[in-house]
């Protein structure tokens, strides 16, 4: 999972060529409880890295999801339209967001890997 | 004081438990140059029931209730007979007393109602969805057009020449301030206005009002076309409810947001409100819908049960990111329309629109043979114009005033609806119910035959 | 779960006694002596019934024109025996004010005296078209003006608009002020300053009129960080929108020194006045230098809350903002008559327009007034001071049990935070539907969002003390059970209420707005 990164807004991107795919992080899942509805950008939107591109909303709270890395959105995850819950069941798998095709992919380097994602999250308790 | 439940002595024993001296301890963060020593000079005291009783009613009898007179009074609110069970049963302390359902548990008499009042909205106007209730029907109309502009990401509302002024102007409100542009065709009495040749591909909606503020009906059908065909959505107002107890629905006709004021249900004249708002949509637009809404679910038990839903649009969530500022609502008032739905039921509803429109159809044939008075709708169902040969404001006034042998409240003239519309002051509009009597008509007939003489 | 619903909603066999602590003896309808099940009026068709009775309706030619008649609406049919029945007893499964008491912070839910009632239901009010010639409705015009008076006399401001529908309403009527005051001094700013203690409304009003909302800090005492928000000012700021007292229920203390920093660079101070009940006659805000600040009938003066509305929010307002207010407004004529100027014009010129249809909430005029003139200017003194006391009589009573958020004394509301249930496994959640089952109304959770937990008792001045103390022995009592290990208790709480816990996200995934015909209770519930 070497190819994953994740910033300190919880976010999550897995390169695969050109293309990253976007969700949120298991911590972040847990801390939103129950996922009831998340509004996804459009296709062909343009998103900035640190820009807003998503919005996750559980019973009583919405919270942005921002772009880690700059890029055009290629696809969304539809599925999360009938099956919010998959964002809890599975953050980091079927309950992806969205996909960008990576601009510049130097700003994946300014982003945390697992290990540091890890203490990262340990430092917040 | 009747109110204060607490003694002189519960006072001084609660001081000495907190551990201060005096109330006045309890305020040592207020400045001192700020803090008033004792009540405000040159208010009066406290008065006692009788006392207050006695004040407020005199002033109470220096006002001619409308049901006093033939009162053919309408522009917006209407004068219609209120079953005795409607106020008796709001003013339950239970639903009298309570405040918005956060605690579902202990709230389920407000969730019900409202879920019934969402679906008694959405089936009169043949809609999917309707929220909890709005201020009145302006600020309905004026928050329609915002939720337009955010689900079309447009910015141009076509308001008709047929909607109401005041629904007008609390849209055109929020367009200066928040930032939407506006098409406003001039007043349309005839109801004859072409607003398709309006709509371009920036425009988010077109508001009409049906029947309109001079109570000309139409089919609004082509019109919900012509917006759709542009990308746009039709907004529908309705000023007086009881209609769709017999005209064909906004749903039926394309409508993509019908508001309407409910006041003509369940709510006295009150001379202009607390009203109550009505706002109906599609499912598809329920994320942008302003306002609250309630939804069915299951309790711990598996039983059905109520809540507020959806509300992460509303302002306590998402503050500066909400659908809209609104918090409040007309809970009570969505109540008292409710109960009087749920009196009238499907034949009382029809029924009461029946007795309506006929009687406004036996007033304007009576009127159409006054001299000096013309009925200017070719279609009306309970309220239309006339335009007559002497300034519509001066013929109220007089009619009104207390010199009069049979006072009589006409009508609403044009004019006081609209700012520097000198040509309009012909025009009078002209309001019948079920609460008018033959009597009422021919009183209204003989004073202005007399008048307009 | 237990237990399939037949249409009605109700269990089809009996309620077992699942969970630990209740102790439920199954009915055969499910009912529970007066907690009866009632299924929505859809499923009470009657069809042939009616509840009115409206005469036939003359015969005459239509004149509806083009359009088609409607058909069937699917509207059920009752008697007014069923109606009645209906919503009385839905009305047994809500608590109010008058069942018990409500101690909702911010929401101040004080006694509705029923004299309010009365005078609002007099003909020569309840009865009154907004349309009628203006000398036919003198007293109307002259309740709003008296009531506009006390109004500018217990602020100490100049001006009053009478005609924002509710708190929220005139938030927006204030903003909208200061914006044309701005405007009108070709003086355009982008930025609003909101505490981040404040009601959601405010950021939510600011964002509406186009201004970026930037959100201040407050300091370890609860009130605004006076360094940490002069910093933030600057020439492009249009407004601070503060509450006061602060919603942790604290005078804001530097309320003075803030207000003329406010004015210094130019902008206008917009006050909150939400919490104006705990001050009414000991303080009047125009003398700490507020430019405008809404009032909420519903809470200050009484009125309804009825179930979240209606409500009624006049703006009182500077001499610098008054020309902007909106209109209608009442003016007195030249030969002592009263009149409503309903349009932009005139000495009105200035006014940025209209906000509602019609002349404003004047059911909630003539309640409040009512109220007002019960309590006279001393009466209203003493109702905010007993405010504050019950309030921090109840803060005494229970800070050594649980924590309060800030120290020193506090107005008229109180607030805790959850520290007191750390490492019991309760939440602010369990505790408040716990109080629930003892008969209390819980009071606001979660807000002000500045302390984790928060828990805010507005318990206001209609509560006698005994009822404080036996809320206050409740209370006590509550943390001892949450601290001795019950956690399992409060997580299933409440046990005595018509529903228990509701599956919010359930309704928040599957959105049912509305009954269907053809729509089972349980399977549209899923």
């Amino acid at each position: 999972m070497s190819n994953v990164k994740y910033t300190q807004d919880h976010e999550w991107v897995r390169i695969d060529g050109d293309v990253g795919t976007i969700g949120i992080t298991e911590y972040a899942q847990e801390q939103l409880g129950d996922v009831v509805f998340v509004e996804l950008p459009e296709v062909g939107k343009a998103v900035t890295k640190g820009g807003e591109a998503a919005v996750v909303e559980s019973v009583k709270a919405a919270s942005e999801v921002f772009a880690p890395i700059d890029g055009e959105v290629v696809e969304v995850n539809d599925a999360l339209a009938g099956e919010p819950g998959l964002v809890n069941s599975d953050p980091t798998g079927q309950g992806w967001f969205f996909k960008v095709r990576v601009k510049d992919a130097s700003q994946l380097d300014a982003l945390m890997d697992e290990a540091a994602y890890k203490s990262f999250v340990e430092g917040l308790h | 004081m009747r109110y204060p439940p607490l003694t002189d002595a519960d006072r001084r024993e609660m001081l000495a438990a907190i551990g201060v001296g005096s109330v006045d301890d309890l305020f040592r963060d207020v400045p001192a140059a700020a803090h008033l020593d004792g009540p405000i000079e040159g208010l009066p005291l406290a008065k006692s029931e009788m006392e207050v009783e006695r004040i407020v009613g005199a002033l109470a009898s220096k006002n001619l209730p409308a049901g006093s007179v033939p009162c053919f009074l309408g522009a917006g609110a209407y004068r219609h007979h209120i079953p005795a069970a409607v106020d008796h049963l709001i003013q339950r302390g239970e639903f009298l007393t309570s405040y918005t359902p956060y605690q579902p548990e202990v709230s389920q008499g407000t969730l019900q109602y409202l879920f019934e009042f969402q679906t008694q909205v959405a089936l009169i106007t043949g809609m999917e969805v309707a929220n909890a209730s709005m201020y009145d029907g302006a600020t309905a109309c004026a928050e329609a057009v915002l939720m337009a502009n955010r689900l079309t990401r447009r910015k141009k509302a076509i308001l008709s020449g047929g909607l109401h002024p005041h629904y007008r102007d609390s849209t055109a409100l929020l367009g200066r301030f928040i930032g939407f542009d506006l098409v406003r065709p001039d007043p349309d009495p005839q109801g004859g206005e072409d607003l398709v040749s309006l709509i371009d591909e920036e425009t988010s909606c077109v508001v009409v009002q049906n029947p309109s503020v001079f109570g000309q009906i139409r089919d609004l059908t082509p019109l919900a076309e012509a917006c759709h065909a542009k990308g746009a959505l039709l907004i529908v107002a309705i000023s007086e409810v009881v209609s769709l107890g017999l005209l064909t629905p906004p749903g039926e006709m394309g409508a993509d947001i019908v508001v309407a004021e409910g006041q003509s249900i369940g709510n006295a004249l009150g001379f202009g409100g607390p009203y109550v708002g009505l706002f109906a949509t599609r499912q598809k637009f329920v994320r942008q819908m302003p306002g609250r809404l309630c939804g069915q679910t299951v309790d711990a038990d598996g039983r059905r049960g109520f809540v507020l839903t959806l509300s992460t649009r509303e302002q306590h969530i998402r503050r500066e990111k909400a659908t809209s500022n609104i918090c409040t609502n007309s809970g009570l008032c969505a109540l008292a329309f409710s109960i009087h739905m749920s009196l009238l039921g499907e034949e009382g509803f029809r029924r009461l629109a029946e007795l309506n429109h006929a009687n406004a159809v036996l007033l304007a044939d009576k009127l159409a043979s006054v001299p000096g008075v013309e009925v200017a709708n070719d279609s009306f169902f309970n309220e239309f114009t006339v335009r007559l040969s002497k300034p519509a404001a001066e013929v109220v006034d007089r009619l009104a005033s207390a010199d009069q042998e049979r006072r009589v409240l006409a009508g609403v003239p044009v004019t006081r609806l609209y700012k520097n519309r000198p040509e309009l002051a012909g025009l009078m509009l002209v309001a019948a119910t079920e609460t008018n009597t033959e009597e009422d008509m021919d009183a209204l007939v003989e004073a202005l035959r007399e008048e307009l003489r | 779960m237990s237990g399939a619903m037949n249409r009605e909603g109700r269990p089809t066999r009996p309620v077992e006694a699942s969970e630990a602590g209740r102790a439920v003896t199954a009915t055969v309808t499910g009912n529970r002596g007066l907690t009866v099940e009632e299924p929505l009026i859809f499923e009470q068709d009657n069809p042939g019934a009616i509840g009115v009775d409206l005469p036939e309706p003359p015969h005459v030619r239509s004149r509806l024109g083009a359009v088609r008649p409607r058909g069937r609406i699917g509207l059920p049919s009752l008697s007014e025996p069923q109606v009645v029945r209906h919503y009385t007893r839905l009305s047994t499964r809500n608590m109010g004010i008058d069942t018990t008491m409500y101690p909702l912070g911010s929401c101040t839910m004080k006694h509705n005296p029923r004299l309010n009632e009365k005078m609002a239901r007099l003909p020569g009010f309840a009865d009154l078209h907004p349309m009628q010639p203006m000398d036919t409705v003198q007293g109307a015009l002259e309740l709003i003006d008296q009531l506009a008076h006390w109004l500018k006399a217990l602020t100490g401001m100049p001006a009053v608009a009478m005609t924002p529908a509710a708190g929220a309403h005139g938030e927006l009527c204030g903003m909208m002020a200061i914006r044309s005051a701005l405007e009108d001094r070709n003086d355009p700013r982008r930025r609003v300053l909101v505490p981040e203690s404040a009601h959601g409304t405010n950021p939510a009003t600011a964002a509406a009129l186009g201004y970026t909302v930037d959100s201040i800090p407050a300091d370890a005492r609860g009130r605004v960080d006076l360094e940490a928000f002069k910093a933030k000012l600057g020439p492009d700021v249009a407004a601070i929108m503060l509450t006061n007292p602060n919603t942790c229920g604290l005078f804001e203390s530097d309320i003075v020194a803030i207000a003329e920093a406010v004015h210094e660079v130019g902008a206008f101070f917009y006050c909150d006045g939400a919490n104006f009940n705990a001050i009414v006659g000991r303080v009047r805000p125009g003398d700490l230098g507020i430019d405008a600040m809404h009032i909420n009938l519903h809470k200050t003066f009484s009125t309804p809350h009825g179930g979240g509305g209606p409500g009624a929010g006049p703006v009182v307002l500077s001499e610098a903002l008054a020309p902007f207010a909106p209109v209608p407004a009442v003016v007195h004529g030249p030969d002592g008559r009263l009149r409503l100027v309903e349009h932009a014009e005139g000495d009105f010129a200035k006014s940025f327009g209209r906000m509602k249809g019609f002349h404003g909430q004047m059911g909630m005029f003539v309640r409040a007034l009512t109220y007002i003139l019960s309590h006279g200017a001393d009466g209203l003194r003493q109702a905010s001071s007993d405010a504050v006391l019950n309030a921090n009589y109840l803060l005494a009573r229970l800070k050594d049990v649980m924590t309060p958020s800030f120290d020193g004394p506090c107005m008229h509301e109180a607030l805790f935070d959850d520290r007191f249930l750390k490492d019991t496994g309760v939440s602010t959640l369990d505790f408040a539907k716990a109080m629930i089952d003892e008969g209390f109304h819980p009071m606001t959770m979660y807000f002000p969002l500045v302390v984790h937990g928060a828990m805010l008792f507005e318990p206001t001045e209609s509560e006698s003390k005994e009822t404080l103390d036996a809320f206050a022995d409740t209370m006590r009592a509550l943390v001892e059970r949450a601290k001795s290990g019950d956690a399992g208790y409060f997580q299933g709480a409440p046990y005595h209420t018509p529903r228990r816990r509701l599956d919010e996200t359930g309704a928040a995934r599957n959105p049912v707005l509305r009954w269907q015909p053809d729509m089972p209770a349980r399977e549209a519930a899923e």
